[in-house]
């Protein structure tokens, strides 16, 4: 990449596998069980917090020098919170029906902690661009979690992707369920998303050993 | 012996030698070890082992599962011609039970969920085995008899299979494998069928072979379990007597409706030593005492009998013992020693709440009014740390023990020696 050195690239992608904000640092993990059940509000919550923490990083990044330390805190609230309620208004406006999906999981942006980690990690000690990019490979880095784990739930448990039937009818029985298949309940309830999120951490570890703790 | 003719097991123990470092080489002695003893001699350490190894305590358990199965498997047609051509009047054990009509349902029906539960379990412990290079373990040999013993009996068989799949693979070998896993494996594979496929797992259609076909037509006859009866205020609908509770001539899962077997089976391994007393004698107390408080309630009216709750709450507090999974879970599942509570005191709380827990969501959760295998997968969740506080008090009392031993007669140093020596 001639636009980032190397060290820069390495920024957005390393939170993408070996430094992933769910899998290793394991932050996030709430809005993760939450939201994906279906793979669209998966792909909204991604963009959504990838908006989010682009640019609260720059934003905190800009101000650090200025900002108390003292009540670093309560203005990183302030800058999260205004953003969050950006992407509310904005879902509220141009995608009534998903914002109803995502209910309240968008106002708990707030709450994810992967915000508020990189925040203090990283913004608060790196300069704009730095931090930008940071902002914008983790939040990619919790996207792709998010839609994998969407992906193969909402797959397994509704037989649809992004709403489309891709398995056939289950109630006419075509497609697949001509065979006397079934979509598993299981997958549309949370508990399936730890499930799943465990399975890509044992996937992940066993594929790089040094990604095992030692205990 | 001459060197020309060896036997069997001779050629078995050489062919070992010659494969020890092939990457098959765990599958292959799990198949030695399974019809011989090793022929390896220990090197250190205690040189008399008892026979008694994790392989026959399984095949203990197995055998106290045969008359369950075998029972199950007539009763599975016994249910399908009653549902079609009504109960007969007379009841006779020969006659409208022991018939090879009957056994044949069973055959055809119970034996596909025998072979699949097996086959796809012992797959996956063979691959893992394979994979990490240890020896394949025992663990599957109950858990593969159990689970088609604790499902309803038209489950469809891929349905199975990918239970399996996930029971022994996020129920057993991520936390390391046989011993190591922290819920009943059978259980969780009974968990993740009930939540994932509900419409197979629950309601008034599955308990009987082709119910659900049946349905709507002129002989329809409601496939529905006791407990399922009750659960809906139809107390009076059902014409199941008490020996027929007790004996198993009623719908249910496959193999938890008969607790005489159950009760034989049961005794059977307590008198075998495998499972532990303690555990079985606590859950039914456990369930006696919430079947109990219930029937208290009903009778001091505090109850109207057209709530929900009616139905269930009203039900003699013994027969909670006889229908449903109850007697199944406590004498089979409860008493996993790798899951249940290690100390004494433990096994006693362990299996009260067990029992309790059982009674209290079957009653409280109409939707589902059965909750014995909830109960358990609870329990074990909490079965180290029962362990841990009775630990901890044993240890406790005992260093108040030594206090008090210590501080007593100060005159007399031999004297506290051995109040010493017997304390610690």
């Amino acid at each position: 990449m001639a636009l980032l050195t190397k060290k820069d690239a390495s920024l957005i992608l390393d939170p993408l596998a070996d430094n992933n904000p769910i899998t290793i640092q394991v932050l996030g993990i709430c809005s993760a069980l939450a939201i994906t059940a279906e793979l669209k509000a998966s792909v909204v919550m991604a963009i959504s917090v990838l908006f989010v923490l682009g640019i609260g990083n720059v934003v905190i990044s800009v101000l650090r020098n200025v900002i108390p330390s003292k009540i670093r805190i309560i203005v990183q609230l302030i800058v999260v919170a205004t953003l969050v309620i950006i992407v509310d208004q904005v879902l509220k406006a141009f995608a009534y029906e998903l914002s109803k999906t995502l209910s309240v999981f968008v106002g708990l942006i707030i709450t994810n902690c992967i915000i508020m980690g990189r925040f203090e990690a990283f913004a608060l000690g790196n300069g704009p661009w730095k931090s930008f990019l940071d902002g914008i490979g983790n939040a990619l880095g919790y996207g792709v979690i998010l839609i994998i784990v969407g992906f193969f739930r909402e797959l397994l448990g509704s037989g649809t992707l992004f709403g489309f039937p891709v398995l056939g009818d289950p109630i006419s029985k075509t497609g697949l369920y001509s065979t006397g298949y079934e979509n598993n309940g299981f997958m549309i309830i949370p508990p399936a998303a730890l499930i799943v999120v465990g399975i890509i951490i044992w996937v992940q570890r066993s594929r790089n050993k040094a990604l095992i703790e030692d205990n | 012996m001459s060197d020309k003719r060896l036997t069997f097991k001779k050629r078995l123990h050489i062919l070992k030698h010659h494969y020890r470092d092939k990457k098959m080489a765990p599958a292959f002695n799990a198949f030695h070890t399974f019809l011989f003893s090793p022929d390896e001699t220990t090197h250190s350490g205690s040189h008399v082992r008892g026979a008694d190894d994790l392989k026959r305590a399984m095949n203990t358990v197995i055998m106290a599962l045969i008359p369950v199965l075998l029972f199950s498997m007539f009763n599975a047609g016994y249910q399908h011609y009653s549902a079609i051509s009504g109960f007969p009047s007379e009841f006779s054990l020969l006659q409208h039970f022991l018939t090879w009509d009957n056994f044949w349902i069973g055959i055809i029906k119970v034996l596909p969920l025998v072979a699949v539960s097996y086959g796809v379990g012992l797959l996956v412990e063979f691959i893992f085995a394979v994979i990490k290079g240890h020896e394949v373990e025992e663990g599957y040999l109950v858990t593969g008899m159990l689970v088609p013993l604790i499902v309803p009996i038209d489950t469809p068989l891929w349905m199975l299979a990918v239970a399996v799949v996930f029971g022994v693979v996020i129920g057993k070998e991520v936390f390391g494998g046989t011993g190591m896993n922290i819920l009943n494996p059978a259980l969780t594979i009974r968990a993740f069928l009930f939540f994932a496929y509900p419409t197979w797992m629950s309601g008034d259609k599955v308990w009987v072979h082709e119910a659900v076909e049946r349905a709507g037509t002129a002989d329809a006859i409601s496939g529905e379990t006791i407990l399922g009866y009750l659960a809906q205020n139809n107390a009076d609908e059902f014409t199941y007597s008490v020996s027929d509770m007790f004996f198993g001539f009623i719908p249910g899962s496959v193999g938890e409706t008969s607790a005489f077997l159950i009760l034989l089976g049961g005794l059977f391994l307590v008198f075998s030593k495998i499972a532990s007393w303690r555990i079985m004698l606590s859950a039914v107390i456990g369930s006696l005492v919430m079947g109990l408080i219930f029937n208290v309630i009903v009778d001091a009216g505090i109850i109207a009998e057209t709530s929900k709750f009616y139905g269930l709450m009203s039900f003699d507090y013994w027969k909670h013992l006889i229908v449903g999974g109850l007697a199944f879970g406590i004498v089979y599942m409860a008493t996993d020693p790798v899951t249940g509570s290690q100390t004494n005191r433990g096994k006693w709380i362990y299996g009260f709440l067990i029992g309790f827990i059982s009674v209290m969501i079957r009653v409280f959760n109409p939707a589902y009014p059965e909750g014995v295998f909830l109960a358990i997968l609870l329990m074990n969740v909490f079965a180290p740390t029962i362990d841990h506080y009775v630990l901890k008090g044993n240890i406790k009392k005992r260093l108040k023990r030594l206090k008090s031993a210590t501080i007593l007669p100060k005159d007399s140093d031999s004297k506290t020696e051995e109040l010493k020596a017997e304390t610690v």
